[in-house]
């Protein structure tokens, strides 16, 4: 009986250790140029697929090698993993050289200390900080303080619809405002197929959608001193707004609630949905079959109105920055890369490939951007696109009120109704969720 | 019955001493003394190991979980300002938010253990005692049986992922399109039924390995045990009841214990079912802590949680351990 005993003990003993351990972390100091000849890239995904970005960037990988006698190694992450492959890497100081955040969170990020401040030196060594639009700067690093990274792809929502369908249900023109988009949606949802396509479980597409449904009731998320304000009356209008297109207008699918791979993108492209709130989809549109001239592209709808700033605002500033990791053992190639990346040349080349709009001024009057579909998203970014909250806690209020919504969606699907109370609970919950200051 | 009863603990105890009883008795002490110490000697390797790979991590963990460790001292935690015991404060006031979810999360962890372990030692026992007898095809069976214990967890979960899935999926493809159970298609990944979804694919993967364990157990089991019942007349429910079981006893011992400790800090399953957020229904433990930490950057806070779930563990594992084993000397005697 005692060796069976000492065997329970010690099964136990590991099993119960496992439980309490915790990441392990590190200081680390900062970087260095000890090895000048190689460079680690996180690269987000950004095409239809991680194969695809390999195909995209690997010829400019090679590109910048041949001329700096730099190699690159590159890494695609998905974006589930992103946030926190970025995360353990600054606990452990052995990230990458260069990587791509996406630009919400920036400021986040940037009070980690992990990443290299753009001051004005490092700014002169990429050109300039002149060279970048001022939309995309804005969501680069907390108000007031050297940028945490350079803008390398923009992007804004828009409308994606299908002429088909919209000319089969005897519509016109895509919808300007909500009231619109509803009723064009309950003439379309019929038959199998469903007005408006959404990913209800996944978060970060959660929180841009009713940052600009917020916008657009005059509120916020956060107070102007940075403190979390989820739960005032224009946000959780906003939000039941955005959760009601499922749950009382009935124009999105319900099985939509579960979607959190882009499926509602695939949806669109075999015209299950009529339409899509989407940023930068053509490419991968593209890839999935469907035909440039198979859709229309127009700005997201506004509450009344043309879309503007304040109450009119149709999108968030959406986009990737480049950002160099502060302890990376080859400061000076990264900056190198990052000059390459952002040059006028690449900057075509890769925003091209990845249907975004170059941050880089010189680029953006590129005759490759000036395409009518081009056109609706340079112009959202320049006139009616505001950047989210560049505060130190946006990860984590993406991550709770994109649950909250995530959490309505389900409800919805199931059939419960979405009422003010409900939506106010959710985010009651969320706000509590919030690091206390 | 006491007969019964003394035969079989005597059968349990030769299922782990195969070496000892009669023989043991009498050899010269230096021999002894080199049988006893040798498998701990043997051990020691391996200890070492497991010290170093756990036992630092953990001190670090109980020393994080004293600090205000947020986004700001990550990169270096050593920096981040003490605080005390505010990190277990928050931990347990249940009136707060954090606390409130933490209890909700744990007392749904619990109810998904107990459910999850029970069926898992049901259906393994069932199927080991069937498998008992010999028939065709019994080799290909058994094999058959262990394939969710010999797939890698994220392959096996992913397809059960797709399983799931709302319009698509095979599971609303039997029960609403095939079989008409259900008036419209139900969702598993999120809201109430992702408990449900989380208890199938767990008790999925984890009966085999009870199954596994308790064949061996039955093995050790001597027939003469149910030569001699079936001469007193007793039925099979009775030499179930009466030999089997209590044969089993210490392997069932083990076994629960470990599949209970698996199952309440399995992470790979809900994680890879529902993602970085799970639902509220389904949240369990190791997942929550995980978002604690992870997901709203308060790694303070989520060590502190991990530390009470590690003394929590400690307390129901010790406590179970000293009734199991006086239950045993009560049989003995």
């Amino acid at each position: 009986m005692r060796r069976i005993r000492a065997a329970a003990a010690g099964a136990v003993t590991i099993s119960l250790l496992t439980a309490a351990t915790a990441c392990g972390g590190g200081s680390s100091n900062g970087g260095s140029n000890d090895s000048p000849k190689t460079l680690t890239y996180w690269a987000s995904n950004q095409g239809a697929s991680i194969e695809i970005d390999k195909k995209v960037l690997q010829p400019e990988l090679d590109k910048f090698e041949k001329q700096s006698g730099i190699k690159v190694k590159v890494e695609v992450v998905p974006w589930s993993d992103l946030l926190n492959r970025i995360l353990t890497a600054t606990t452990s100081g052995q990230g990458p050289d260069v990587l791509n955040i996406g630009n919400t969170w920036s400021a986040s990020l940037q009070a980690t200390g992990a990443l290299l401040p753009w001051d004005a030196k490092n700014f002169a060594k990429i050109g300039g900080r002149d060279r970048f639009v001022d939309s995309a700067l804005g969501s680069t690093g907390a108000e007031g303080k050297d940028p945490a990274a350079v803008p390398l792809y923009s992007m804004a929502y828009a409308l994606y619809y299908n002429k088909k369908s919209f000319a089969d249900a005897g519509i016109a023109k895509p919808p300007a405002t909500w009231d619109e988009l509803v009723a064009d949606g309950k003439k379309l949802s019929k038959g199998g197929k469903w007005g408006l396509g959404a990913e209800g479980s996944n978060v970060s597409e959660n929180i841009h959608h009713v940052f600009v449904f917020a916008k657009q009731h005059g509120a916020d998320f956060f107070t102007a001193d940075g403190k979390a304000d989820f739960t005032n009356d224009g946000v959780v209008a906003a939000v039941q707004q955005y959760v009601g297109l499922m749950a009382k207008d009935k124009i999105i699918a319900p099985g939509n609630a579960e979607y959190a791979q882009n499926q509602s993108v695939s949806d669109f492209a075999k015209g299950k949905n009529a339409m899509l709130l989407w940023q930068s989809a053509s490419a991968n549109l593209k890839s999935q079959g469907m035909s440039e001239d198979a859709y229309g592209i127009a700005p997201v709808p506004v509450q009344s109105g043309t879309p503007g700033t304040g109450a009119n605002v149709n999108s968030m500033v959406a986009g990737i920055n480049l950002a160099v990791f502060k302890n990376s053992k080859n400061l000076d190639g990264a900056a190198k890369f990052v000059k390459f990346m952002t040059s006028d040349a690449e900057q075509k080349i890769l925003n091209t490939a990845y249907s975004s709009i170059p941050p880089v001024k010189t680029a953006q009057g590129d005759a490759a951007f000036n395409t009518p579909s081009n056109a609706v998203l340079k112009d959202t970014l320049a006139q009616s696109a505001a950047a989210l909250p560049q505060v130190a806690d946006e990860s984590q209020f993406e991550t709770a009120v994109g649950t909250a919504v995530k959490e309505l969606f389900a409800a919805a699907a199931a059939g419960h109704p979405v009422t003010t109370d409900s939506v106010k609970a959710e985010l009651e919950k969320a706000q509590q969720q919030m690091p206390k200051k | 019955m006491t007969t019964t009863t003394a035969a079989s603990a005597d059968s349990g105890e030769r299922t782990v001493r195969k070496d000892s009883p009669g023989a043991a008795r009498g050899p010269r002490r230096t021999g002894r003394i080199r049988r006893i110490g040798l498998p701990y000697l043997l051990l020691l390797p391996a200890l070492l190991l497991e010290l170093l790979v756990h036992l630092v991590p953990m001190v670090i963990g109980i020393v994080m979980s004293f600090k205000e460790l947020t986004q700001f001292y990550i990169r270096d935690w050593g920096t981040a300002p003490w605080s005390g015991f505010d990190n277990y404060k928050v931990s347990v006031d249940f009136s707060a938010p954090v606390g409130k979810a933490l209890l909700h999360s744990f007392l749904v962890t619990v109810g998904f253990t107990l459910l999850s372990v029970g069926l898992c030692w049901l259906i393994g026992t069932a199927a080991a005692i069937y498998m008992q007898d010999t028939f065709r095809g019994r080799g290909l069976l058994r094999a058959l049986f262990l394939v969710p214990y010999a797939l890698p967890v994220y392959a096996a979960v992913i397809t059960w992922v797709f399983m799931f899935q709302h319009d698509n999926g095979l599971v609303n493809h039997v029960l609403h399109d095939q079989l008409h159970l259900t008036d419209k298609p139900s969702f598993w990944l999120i809201g109430d039924n992702s408990f449900y979804a989380l208890l199938v694919v767990s008790v999925w993967k984890g009966w085999p390995f009870a199954f596994l364990i308790i064949m061996a157990g039955l093995q050790n089991i001597p027939g003469e045990l149910y030569e001699a019942a079936a001469l007193d007349g007793a039925g099979l429910w009775q030499q179930l009841r009466r030999i089997t079981l209590p044969s089993l006893r210490p392997v069932n011992q083990v076994l629960i214990l470990v599949l209970f400790l698996w199952t309440f800090n399995d992470f790979n399953t809900p994680f890879v079912l529902f993602g970085r957020t799970a639902p509220e229904a389904a949240d369990l433990i190791s997942v929550h802590i995980y978002q604690a930490s992870f997901v709203t950057w308060n790694f303070g806070t989520g060590s502190a949680m991990s530390v009470l779930l590690l003394l929590f563990l400690l307390v129901v594992t010790g406590a179970y351990l000293l009734l199991t084993s006086r239950g045993r000397k009560t049989a003995d005697v």
